[in-house]
């Protein structure tokens, strides 16, 4: 006590010291809304998520009742909506910005930010033997600058001439050109400025996420040691950082064509809303492709990767079996993080892209078939004999792989350049990326949640919710999406307003309600998640037991609800890989037992 | 957080990460440029001189950058801080020179923006402006470390802070070498 009165600076290190500790209190917003704490962000991620989830399935919702029932009202939607659905009807401007926000939201806020923010947080940390992330406040950032893209984005539903209608993708002219739709204006701007701050998050959470996996890990946690779901989530955050720049470059590029009258994408147009020919020359709209695509592809598999590896992890916990080819797995993810830069022009058959140079971009397209496919077999092997149970989370996993199988393989049809000239732009596309890519991937983030939500919140969520929740949900996806290869084969062409003005689309009438009732159906299954979700978390049944699920991984030794920093005491020790299941006929064992003397080789 | 004892430490790795993902955002706007280069309409211009004058000044600053660094690691801090502000003054130099040489592009009726704007010079303003902002970047936060070492009144000795502000604007100046090659090389 003398000491510390002796020399105030000593008092004052000393306790910045004890703020090193991992029991002090912490006030309401440093622990629940500015936290550095992984588990509290992974949190806000998933909850941010789910609200866009819901924003942007009602989305769908409206732009499907067009579609089954053009002719038509619903006092309904206008009162909903306001003028954008006068009469009851959605009107066509609004149509096309329903569509695009649909496609921005679900794609970018819900499944990457969604997905890959909330497990890559949750589980890098716990499932490595962190105490945080390596940069705890930029990962605080990261979150934050995504609420900031949620508000931009949502704020321009508000706006007079409402939000931007262009596509998810933002093709110039379109998208450069104000003159060109009501929702090329502000729309626009506030769509560029909410994906730039996105980006900016993702990159923060990105590098964070890679820095945290390679320095990080627990003694004895070799690369070869981690679960799956590291390695996903490793190379989701190996993508995201090398592509998410470049859209950035492109997004620059339009913004200086939009406001500095520059000719990097615009060449001579005539807008006839305005009767004005443009002063720019000698733009080109490709380069705005090549520069999209050149993320938008890596995209799909920021998406896809974190679901593979979820499911992989799920699935090995509840067969009660070992991975099946461990290396295999970690080989066909980087195969497929390599290829996912060599294949975006694949989205560009038919802008005039040289047939030589694309048929390339076939052999390298067709070539993620074989990553794909060996974690296919090796999923199948892994319950092949297994002593499967049936938890909710297992059976979203096994959807997964259900809808990997079928969304996948019409990937083959459509990374052939010929095929393409027919499937362009039609529902064959639809169906095909959002089995694969869409659904699949929410399949993936749905076994997360209800393998997860008991490591973060101590509590189960209704297994009988989630059994319906799973059931009709499958059901649902393979209903909407199923026909939409038989109509897309037919050559209806995505996008459109209304079908029943062409006499070779009118007989997809019925077909179209069919597609409408289940997808209404399915929003409101998932609505029964998200009553299910926040009902849990207060008042699910409480966690008994640390290993709910008979782990072997390490979130599983930290204590239930357990703080900042994770585990009281010291780190574990990790002494054997992920998937010790059924070994010398103990039901599992935990990373953190030492291997015994008489136990065989692994 | 308690980190072990690794060989680099966790935020010079991320940095790195980070410097590979601003190469890609150049990497992307520099393939861009050839592409564009190689389409009619492409309207070739010689770079004015100050930009080579420029590339001098960033190479003297990484000097000065450097010997903050030894002279911050030999605990001789009033060197470390004078070095410091020379860095930031020598950066700041290489912003305005650069933005005048953009002014004498201007006045050569070579448009960067607006009407009449020919594409290549819009992306030497786009590539070399995202690089200024770079460099302006690194500007702060080398105040802001400043401003910290005179305010503190604690003794800080880890040279990890200084050692990440280094690494930055190394890149930075590698990142401008690199491109002003691409600029004079291609065009």
């Amino acid at each position: 006590m003398s000491e510390v009165l002796l020399n105030p600076q000593v008092a004052e290190i000393g306790h910045d010291d004890a703020h090193h500790g991992h029991h002090h209190e912490e006030g309401f917003v440093s622990k629940y809304i500015f936290s550095m704490d992984h588990k509290t962000i992974s949190k806000q991620f998933l909850i941010t998520g789910i609200v866009w989830a819901i924003i942007g399935g009602l989305f769908s919702v409206f732009f499907r009742m067009q579609l089954a029932y053009p002719d038509q009202s619903f006092p309904w939607m206008e009162d909903l909506l306001g003028r954008w659905a006068e009469g009851g009807r959605i009107k066509p401007e609004f149509y096309y910005a329903l569509v695009t926000m649909h496609g921005t939201v679900l794609v970018f806020f819900v499944l990457t930010a969604g997905l890959s923010g909330t497990f890559s947080n949750l589980l890098i940390p716990l499932q490595i033997g962190a105490r945080d992330m390596a940069s705890p406040m930029l990962n605080m950032l990261s979150y934050w600058f995504f609420f900031l893209a949620s508000v931009i984005m949502l704020s321009s539903l508000f706006i007079q001439t409402g939000p931007f209608s262009g596509g998810w993708t933002a093709y110039p002219p379109l998208s450069a050109i104000g003159d060109m739709s009501p929702g090329s204006k502000l729309g626009v701007d506030l769509w560029i400025t909410s994906m730039a701050m996105f980006v900016v998050s993702s990159l923060l959470g990105g590098l964070n996420y890679i820095a945290t996996v390679l320095n990080m890990r627990t003694k004895g946690m070799s690369m070869t040691r981690l679960p799956l779901t590291i390695w996903a989530f490793f190379f989701t955050a190996v993508l995201g950082v090398l592509s998410f720049p470049v859209l950035f470059s492109g997004f620059i590029l339009l913004l200086f064509d939009r406001n500095l009258g520059t000719s990097f994408y615009l060449s001579e147009i005539f807008v006839q809303t305005t009767q004005t020919a443009l002063p720019n020359e000698g733009g080109s709209a490709i380069l705005y492709q090549h520069l999209f695509w050149f993320l938008g592809h890596p995209e799909v598999y920021i998406i896809l990767l974190p679901a593979m590896g979820m499911a992989s992890e799920i699935i090995s916990t509840n067969a009660r079996k070992p991975i099946f080819g461990y290396m295999a797995m970690v080989g066909s993810l980087f195969a497929i993080a390599i290829l996912a830069f060599l294949v975006w022009a694949h989205h560009m058959f038919v802008t005039g892209l040289n047939p030589f140079l694309g048929a390339f971009f076939v052999l390298l397209t067709l070539l993620i078939a074989v990553p794909s496919a060996i974690k296919v077999f090796n999923w199948l092997t892994t319950i092949w004999r297994g002593n499967i149970r049936f938890t909710p989370a297992m059976l979203f996993a096994l959807g997964f792989v259900s809808l990997f199988i079928s969304g996948g393989l019409t990937g083959i049809f459509l990374g052939n350049s010929a095929l393409d000239i027919h499937l362009h732009d039609t529902y064959f596309v639809i169906a095909h990326f959002h089995i694969v890519m869409g659904v699949a991937s929410f399949f993936g983030m749905f076994a997360g949640v209800y393998h997860w939500f008991p490591k973060m919140f101590g509590r189960y969520l209704n297994n009988t919710l989630g059994y319906i929740h799973f059931w009709g949900t499958i059901v649902c996806a393979y209903v909407i999406f199923w026909p939409m290869h038989y109509t897309g084969l037919a050559g209806m062409p995505r996008r459109y307003y209304d079908y029943s003005q062409w006499q070779s689309f009118k007989q997809f009438g019925d077909l179209n309600v069919v597609i409408t009732i289940a997808a209404i159906i399915s929003f409101m299954l998932q609505l029964v998640f998200v009553f299910n979700f926040f009902y849990s978390i207060f008042k699910g049944r409480r966690l008994t037991t640390q290993n709910p699920w008979g782990s072997t991984t390490l979130e599983w030794t930290t204590p239930i609800n357990a703080g900042h920093g994770n585990w009281p005491g010291e780190i574990p020790e990790v002494h054997r890989w992920a998937y010790d299941y059924g070994k010398d006929g103990k039901e599992f064992i935990p990373q953190t037992v030492p291997v015994g003397a008489d136990e065989s080789k692994h | 957080m308690m980190t072990e004892n690794k060989k680099i430490h966790p935020y010079k790795f991320t940095l790195w990460v980070a410097m590979g993902s601003i190469v890609m955002m150049f990497a992307g706007l520099t393939s861009a440029y050839i592409v564009k280069r190689n389409q009619p309409n492409w309207q070739g211009f010689e770079l004015p001189a100050i930009f080579t004058y420029s590339t001098v000044f960033i190479l003297l600053s990484s000097v000065t950058i450097q010997l903050a660094l030894r002279n911050f690691r030999q605990r001789r801090m009033q060197v470390y801080r004078q070095l410091m502000i020379v860095t930031a003054v020598l950066g700041a130099a290489f912003i305005a020179m650069q933005w005048t040489g953009f002014l004498q592009l201007e006045a050569a009726n070579i448009k960067i923006i607006r009407q009449g704007s020919n594409v290549s010079a819009s992306f030497l303003g786009v590539i070399a402006g995202l690089h200024l902002l770079h460099v302006l970047g690194g500007i702060v936060a080398l105040v802001a470390m400043m401003i910290r070492a005179f305010r503190s009144r604690t003794k800080n000795y880890s040279a990890v802070p200084v050692e990440v502000m280094s690494q930055y604007w190394h890149f930075v100046d590698f990142l401008w070498i690199y491109l002003f090659v691409f600029l004079n090389w291609i065009s």
